[in-house]
């Protein structure tokens, strides 16, 4: 979200039940909220902030079928077309008759593509690497607290008593500016 | 929404919060090592080394240093690779099948059961890797046209099968190991003070900072990559048992061998993980977090997988007699008689008779009883394999080509150096990474957490 030019008031919260009844109370105002940065998955966070729903899980789907059809390419291209071999009789002549040794392969392929693809989509959507400059501004975040960034475009000194009054422990006007 | 029903025992024992959690993890990383971890590392070392040694021997000199003759072509390598496989599946089991099933008793203890499919996988794969003779040449398993022409790799062969099963089990459970490793590595950058540990730690975290929108992916990723991988556990051992059902060989052609196979992966996995984690939540004081319950959960697992597996060797028996089939019905004639009968009926004791004290409450609430219990059945199933395997190897079609086989120094020495490996392995593990998934298990403290639920006891009464 292009919010750089505006203030950003930082509110920490030490509960994830009064972080969730904070964000709710928050979005309620129609104060748009930029990040939260929580050390643990908060259940329903994500749907009170308004997040749209991932979609990897389709993106793995998509992987998976790649990698099936690796799989039947190479089998078919290598031992069918290329050289096919009679093994233990197994008919070798179309892909279709031989297909049923192939299946371990096509199985294995099909998640390998779909698990390695989805991680490293994970990885490249969250933009995290090795090496990354740690995201969270504030490294209490990692352990039991829970931050709340929130762009204040109006009064500013109001948007810090509404923060307190959700049951903040700390509020504060964020210099530093980060992604 | 934190409710949970009053009949299920705490997760989370003890008055903890979430800040709790994080000293409890991390304590074994900030500290320094005990004098026992450096002892018992020690020892895992000159093990290593000595299985080391062994390796190269056979590397150097040829598989002639093994005890294997013209009958009994595979012996105690394979034994071990099925073994250490095996092992390996209940760590995925724990962390993907229990997922899907919403256990939330697999919280504390899956990081563990994981690196453990981790380490264990790495000394299975050793295994075949040596006994091809001359492993330089290891690439032909992959499918690459060889040099002497387009000759491609065979995708018939079982064998070729577990090269890709094996391959992706490793690296998907790495990956799926490493993603819920992440949120847990940015906690201890976040809290290092050293710049090395804390340089390290930034590097491992990849810079998660735990932004609302990675976690619903990470949830997601999560869910994805348990749906995949049980399939794919389940896969690793019905391939490995075709490594032999798809054989002629009295003894290995059944059909009944993939599900026995991963019932007893399942069974010897879940026995390593009891004794890795009794010793853990001893050594680092985590008994607050892998209590009683989860230990009796893991002992209905091991009672009833190896009441499958008891079922597995009976229904082979049956069928043996009732197929008719002269050969193999000598085959378990000669396993349960033959010269090998000590071999078969020390499985039988471990593995169907040993269990079964698991019924009995009070045994299986006790750790010293299961410490003992998971011994044994970790030596059953190395029994197990290493009865497929020879007996039925060593009286073959001819008499005349009869023999036994008995393993010389280097067999045994790969065998001890495979256990010292994976014991270095899970040392250093245990003393560098956070032991248990902290972040995971912080969702449940709420709902499963000891003082959460006498809280919610309080509320429930106060209502009536």
């Amino acid at each position: 979200m292009a919010t750089t030019n505006n203030i950003i008031v930082n509110a920490l919260y030490d509960d994830d039940d009064i972080l969730l009844a904070g964000v709710k109370q928050v979005r309620e105002k129609g104060i748009e909220i930029q990040e939260v940065y929580t050390p643990f998955p908060v259940h329903g966070l994500d749907k009170a902030m308004g997040l749209k729903e991932t979609r990897i899980a389709i993106a793995a789907f998509l992987y998976g079928v790649l990698g099936l059809t690796t799989a039947i390419t190479m089998t078919y291209g290598m031992l069918i077309v290329d050289w096919p071999m009679n093994i233990g009789g197994k008919p070798s002549f179309t892909w279709g008759e031989n297909m049923p040794a192939f299946v371990p392969i096509m199985f294995e392929l099909t998640v390998f593509f779909a698990a390695h693809l989805m991680v490293w989509t994970f990885f490249f959507r969250n933009k995290i690497y090795p090496g990354c400059k740690a995201q969270n501004p504030d490294p209490r975040t990692t352990d039991d607290k829970f931050l709340m960034e929130v762009v204040a475009t109006g009064n500013t000194e109001e948007l810090m008593s509404l923060l307190k009054q959700t049951g903040a422990i700390e509020v504060s006007v964020n210099n530093a500016q980060h992604a | 929404m934190h409710y949970e029903a009053p009949i299920r025992k705490p997760l989370i024992e003890g008055d903890k919060s979430y800040h709790d959690i994080t000293l409890d993890v991390v304590r074994p990383v900030e500290s320094s090592a005990p004098r026992s971890w450096w002892i018992v590392f020690s020892l895992a070392l000159v093990a290593f080394l000595w299985g080391v040694g062994c390796i190269l021997y056979t590397i150097g000199v040829g598989i002639g240093t093994w005890g294997l003759n013209k009958t009994v072509g595979w012996a105690w390598d394979i034994t071990n690779f099925v073994w250490w496989v095996g092992i390996g599946h209940a760590g995925t089991l724990i962390s993907a099948v229990l997922l899907l099933f919403r256990q939330k008793w697999r919280m504390s203890i899956n990081r563990s059961a994981e690196a453990m499919t981790i380490f264990s996988v790495i000394q299975a794969a050793l295994f075949p890797g040596i006994h091809m003779g001359r492993i330089w040449l290891a690439y032909f398993v992959l499918p690459i046209p060889n040099q002497f022409g387009s000759l491609w790799v065979n995708f018939n062969s079982p064998l070729l099968w577990d090269v890709f099963a094996i391959s992706t089990y490793f690296s998907v459970s790495v990956v799926f190991w490493y993603v819920g490793l992440i949120p847990d590595f940015a906690m201890i950058r976040d809290r290092a003070v050293k710049p090395v540990q804390k340089h390290i730690y930034r590097i491992l975290s990849f810079g998660w900072g735990g932004k609302a929108k990675h976690w619903q992916r990470f949830e997601e990723v999560s869910l994805v990559l348990a749906g995949l991988a049980t399939p794919l556990v389940l896969s690793v051992h019905t391939i490995v048992s075709m490594d032999f059902a798809t054989s002629v060989i009295p003894g290995w052609h059944t059909t009944i061998f993939p599900p026995y196979f991963v019932a007893g992966a399942i069974f010897s996995g879940f026995a390593m993980v009891q004794t890795l984690l009794i010793i853990v939540r001893k050594v680092f004081s985590m008994e607050q977090y892998i209590t009683i319950e989860h230990i009796e959960m893991m002992n209905i697992v091991i009672m009833l997988t190896g009441s499958i597996v008891g079922i597995a060797y009976i229904t082979e028996l049956f069928i043996a007699w009732y197929s008719g089939v002269e050969y193999e019905q000598y085959a378990f004639l000669n396993r349960a008689t033959g010269p090998y009968w000590w071999a078969y009926w020390s499985m039988m004791t471990c593995n169907v008779f040993s269990p079964q004290f698991m019924w009995f409450k009070k045994l299986r609430t006790s750790i010293m009883f299961t410490f003992f219990i998971s011994i044994i059945v970790n030596i059953g199933m190395w029994f197990e394999r290493f009865v497929i395997i020879v007996t039925s190897l060593h009286r073959d079609y001819l008499p005349s080509s009869w023999s036994m086989f008995s393993p010389t120094f280097v067999d045994i020495g790969i065998f001890i150096g495979t256990i010292g490996f994976f014991f270095v392995l899970f040392l250093l593990y245990a003393r560098t990474f956070p032991v248990i998934a902290q972040a995971e298990l912080k969702t449940i403290l709420k709902s499963s957490g000891d003082n959460y639920k006498k809280l919610q006891e309080k509320e429930d009464h106060g209502d009536h």
